[in-house]
């Protein structure tokens, strides 16, 4: 017991560090090669998500915020993945919008991914459009509360938004029967809760995807004033699996695309990291007790 | 050659020997291909200028997966439609570079992470800024002050402002033109009327969200029923009734003696003093589910550069199925090379 308190009370902290390294590397090497993935079973929150786009009619205008960047898309791409294709596949109209600058690329990139390259029967600006970055942060919310055209005049292509027909009917946020934000922070939920929701009266239903840093200040708003909320990376694989199963064939001849099982994929990693984690955890606390006892016998 | 400089030696030339046997092993790594699309748009007759219709084309050049570059090479050695793309190759070397020299802080600062650093630094200041140019004050500044040289120049569809857009952009330039005295050798206190008009309208913004958002809907999602029965079908259900009856109830305790533990005019003793304590087990749950998640969130990313290095850049394995047969080669070489 000794030398195993002496060994951990001098461990260098950067083994540490390799250790995670192996413990995320190795599960990505054997899901990477296998194609195998952890099983999922959704909870409330992210079911909620699920049922708040299947429960509309085909065709219903969907507002899709992209509140993040690159920094957060390995968390936050497979959730707006699978949110795009559950709503491509159930012939909504997606208004994309982005209220951090590098939104509208990720917004493009989702749209190559999923509508273009799956969906090639829906039309730009009939079906889907992007509307690209606003700046203002809370401005813009409460601009679209009561004008959508006046924060949003053109599509991130340049046409203007009163001549896109996928822009029909839509005067204001509460025009649209759900809104659906992406989010890493600020501006993102809180602030669509805070600015839109509420005041609204309760008109714009939400829905979220959020990092895992934003999930547990996420928590209190479910489900009075957010429909649903897909936290972190384990909701997006709840999520995705979900989707993955409502969309594939009813007799599961055919597996889903790998493009769609991201999330899923990450769940191994996450395992990994979490085991060494606990691992670590408890044998700090043996350390730190087994030093005191020690020192309180050479004390006294 | 000191010994922080000979481990660097060491750590570079193993990883430059590791390449270079993976890069002669299996179906190479590392390759970035595009597609060549042929464009073409219809441009109408314009009365006003005397143009006649015509048809401009041009040339795009799409990111495509390797696997569609080995198609089209096995169907026609020859094609030129799908080829290797130089600028995507070093993009994918630089992104690769990049993630390693970050990586590399957490043996020991080094010059590569502070490049890294540096760089992401610059290229961030770079875009906001060509993003403030662009969708800000291009279309809501000048769209608004000089809307016909926007629309004729930049933003052909951009809709004709009204008066009060244009006022409010005025009085907009005057307070960032003000804003900007900060920066004058005399005169830097007139920047502080636009800082307080800011923070009046930033305060004013936030306090009204805040009371109907959080401390109204907050509060009346905290009254819960103790008891709340569920029920399928019209029929009361023991279980469900047991675990929703319990949560609400640990809800309005949880909040109460949260509560209590911030209330500092009385002393934690008692009664008061349990509550205290029972509220810094919710405090303290709390900040641990805080801390999984945010540790959850932390191993996507670093998973997500990890499967960036193994799939993108080092062709190890092909999860979203990117270059077909030859990954599973690529990865079992590999593997019996070490």
């Amino acid at each position: 017991m000794k030398t195993l308190v002496a060994i951990l009370e001098k461990l260098d902290r950067r083994w540490i560090f390799l250790a995670m390294a192996l413990a995320v590397a190795g599960p990505i090497l054997i899901i990477g090669i296998t194609g195998k993935t952890l099983p999922e079973t959704p909870t409330p929150a992210a079911r909620a998500v699920y049922n708040a786009i299947e429960s509309l009619p085909p065709g219903s205008p969907i507002l899709l915020s992209f509140d993040f960047d690159p920094g957060s898309g390995g968390e936050l791409l497979p959730m707006a993945t699978s949110l795009v294709h559950q709503c491509a596949a159930r012939g909504h109209r997606m208004i994309f919008i982005a209220l951090w600058p590098l939104g509208p690329t990720l917004i493009d990139q989702t749209i190559k991914k999923v509508i273009q390259s799956d969906y090639p029967n829906l039309k730009e600006g009939v079906d889907y459009v992007n509307l690209g970055f606003q700046s203002g942060n809370e401005a813009v919310m409460k601009v679209i509360l009561t004008d959508f055209r006046k924060a949003f005049p053109t599509t991130k292509s340049g046409s203007a938004v009163s001549t896109v027909a996928a822009m029909k009917g839509i005067e204001r946020v509460s025009d649209f029967p759900l809104l659906i934000t992406i989010s890493a922070g600020y501006p993102g939920a809180k602030e669509w809760i805070q600015y839109v929701v509420s005041s609204s009266g309760g008109k714009v239903k939400m829905v979220t995807g959020c990092t895992g840093v934003q999930t547990p200040q996420l928590f209190p708003y479910y489900p009075a004033q957010l429909n649903g909320m897909l936290g972190a990376i384990k909701g997006a694989a709840e999520y995705e699996a979900l989707v993955n199963e409502s969309l594939a064939p009813k007799d599961h001849s055919a597996a889903p695309n790998p493009k769609y099982l991201e999330a899923q994929r990450r769940m191994g990693p996450q395992l990994g990291a979490h085991l060494l984690m606990v691992a670590l955890i408890i044998l700090g606390n043996i350390a730190f007790f087994a030093a005191r006892k020690t020192k309180a016998g050479a004390t006294s | 050659m000191s010994g922080p400089t000979r481990t660097w030696a060491i750590i570079i030339a193993v990883i430059i020997v590791l390449l270079g046997v993976r890069m002669s092993i299996g179906g190479g790594m590392g390759r970035a291909y595009s597609q060549r699309l042929e464009q073409k748009a219809e441009v109408p007759a314009n009365s006003q200028t005397n143009t006649p219709a015509r048809t401009i084309t041009w040339t795009e050049w799409h990111a495509v997966q390797p696997k569609i570059y080995f198609a089209a090479q096995r169907a026609d050695p020859q094609q030129t439609q799908v080829a290797f793309s130089w600028s995507d190759t070093i993009g994918l070397w630089i992104g690769a570079f990049f993630t390693l020299a970050v990586f590399s802080f957490l043996y020991r600062d080094n010059a590569g992470y502070r490049l890294a650093e540096a760089v992401i630094i610059g290229v961030s200041a770079a875009y906001w800024g060509v993003i403030g140019f662009w969708d800000t004050l291009m279309p809501k500044l000048f769209g608004a002050l000089v809307p016909s040289f926007v629309q004729a120049h930049v933003m052909p569809s951009l809709p004709n402002p009204s008066t009060a857009t244009v006022i409010a952009m005025t009085f907009a330039l005057v307070l960032g033109v003000l804003l900007l005295m900060r920066l004058a050798p005399k005169g830097g206190w007139i920047s502080l009327w636009p800082m307080a008009f800011i923070i009046g309208v930033t305060a004013g913004l936030k306090i009204v969200s805040h009371i109907e958002g959080d401390l109204v809907a907050q509060t009346v999602a905290t009254f819960k029923p103790l008891i709340s029965p569920q029920r399928i079908e019209g029929v009361v259900e023991i279980w469900p009734t047991v675990w929703a009856s319990l949560a609400n109830t640990l809800v309005v305790v949880g909040v109460l003696c949260c509560l209590t533990y911030f209330f500092f005019s009385v002393d934690h003793k008692g009664v008061v003093g349990r509550a205290a304590r029972t509220g810094i087990m919710y405090l303290m749950i709390t900040f641990g589910a805080a801390f999984g998640f945010t540790v959850m969130g932390r191993v996507a990313l670093l998973a997500a550069r990890i499967e960036f290095l193994f799939d993108d850049w080092l062709w190890l394995i092909d999860p979203a199925g990117k270059r077909t047969i030859e990954v599973a080669a690529s990865a079992v070489s590999m593997l019996c090379w070490w």
